[in-house]
């Protein structure tokens, strides 16, 4: 067998196998970065309580601290690292949505503060907000009429 | 034993998003989008709750914690102020989380400089 045709086949086998297994270091990385985000999140929602918030309140002050956190992480330029290394694990939770609003408003700067900051900013966060609306607005319809 | 249903859960909504990336091929913003939708509707159906109850952060840190949210946030305000609700209800309960990425990423967009390619 010749070098160049085992290269060959070599790459062929490569590609055979790898998919899958690649898939399932992916999954296990989002899973290991994914979970640890929440329990963070679940770490600062006790401490919240602690302090005296409700439920709802902690909720609600668990999401500005992560998406507070993320954008300085984001603003720092190594968010993105993190998403090579976690895929769905960084970019799923509340603070992969802060990344998709703080990367493009810092990105795109230099196209000055309204059609660069101002527009880019909701790039991702734009769709998001429309189709995660519109189908509230749907869940609304049902439930006036159904309640 | 509520960290480890965060963990548990919050890394399976991840795994669930990272096999859509890596079987679909669906850019991050539909994936987004659809987390949210998919939220929205559980939330909706009044199920997403149950799975709040138990994993904590772990189902209200991830995405569909946010669309739940919006369900939630137009429900109580339909049985607060009636049909008005509709329309407000969604946005009203996810002001603070909008708000603080608008504010947050204007700040940083004026201290931080792009990375240089």
């Amino acid at each position: 067998m010749n070098i160049g045709t085992s290269k060959k086949e070599y790459d062929k086998m490569v590609k055979q196998a790898s998919p899958n297994s690649r898939i399932g270091a992916n999954c296990v990385r989002a899973f290991l970065v994914g979970g640890a985000i929440c329990v963070f999140g679940q770490g600062l929602s006790s401490i919240f309580m602690a302090m005296g918030a409700d439920k709802d309140m902690a909720g609600t002050l668990v999401a500005v601290a992560l998406i507070f956190l993320a954008i300085l992480v984001t603003g720092l330029g190594k968010y993105d690292d993190l998403v090579t290394f976690a895929g769905a694990g960084a970019s799923v939770p509340i603070t992969g949505f802060a990344n998709a609003v703080a990367a493009p408003a810092i990105e795109f700067k230099k196209e000055g503060y309204i059609m660069g900051v101002g527009a880019k900013m909701f790039l991702i966060a734009g769709p998001v907000i429309v189709y995660g609306t519109l189908a509230s607005m749907v869940v609304g319809l049902i439930y006036y009429f159904v309640r | 034993m509520q960290y480890i249903w965060a963990f548990l859960v919050g890394g399976a909504i991840c795994v669930v998003g990272q096999i859509l990336i890596d079987k679909t091929k669906l850019t991050s913003a539909r994936i987004l989008v659809f987390f949210v939708v998919a939220g929205v509707i559980l939330g909706g159906l009044g199920l997403y709750h149950h799975l709040v109850e138990f994993a904590g952060a772990g189902a209200t840190v991830p995405l569909p914690g946010f669309g739940n949210l919006l369900a939630r946030g137009v429900k109580e305000e339909i049985d607060r102020a009636g049909a008005i609700g509709i329309l407000t209800g969604g946005l009203k309960m996810a002001a603070a989380g909008i708000m603080a990425a608008v504010f947050f990423s204007f700040v940083a967009a004026l201290i931080f400089e792009p990375k240089a390619k």
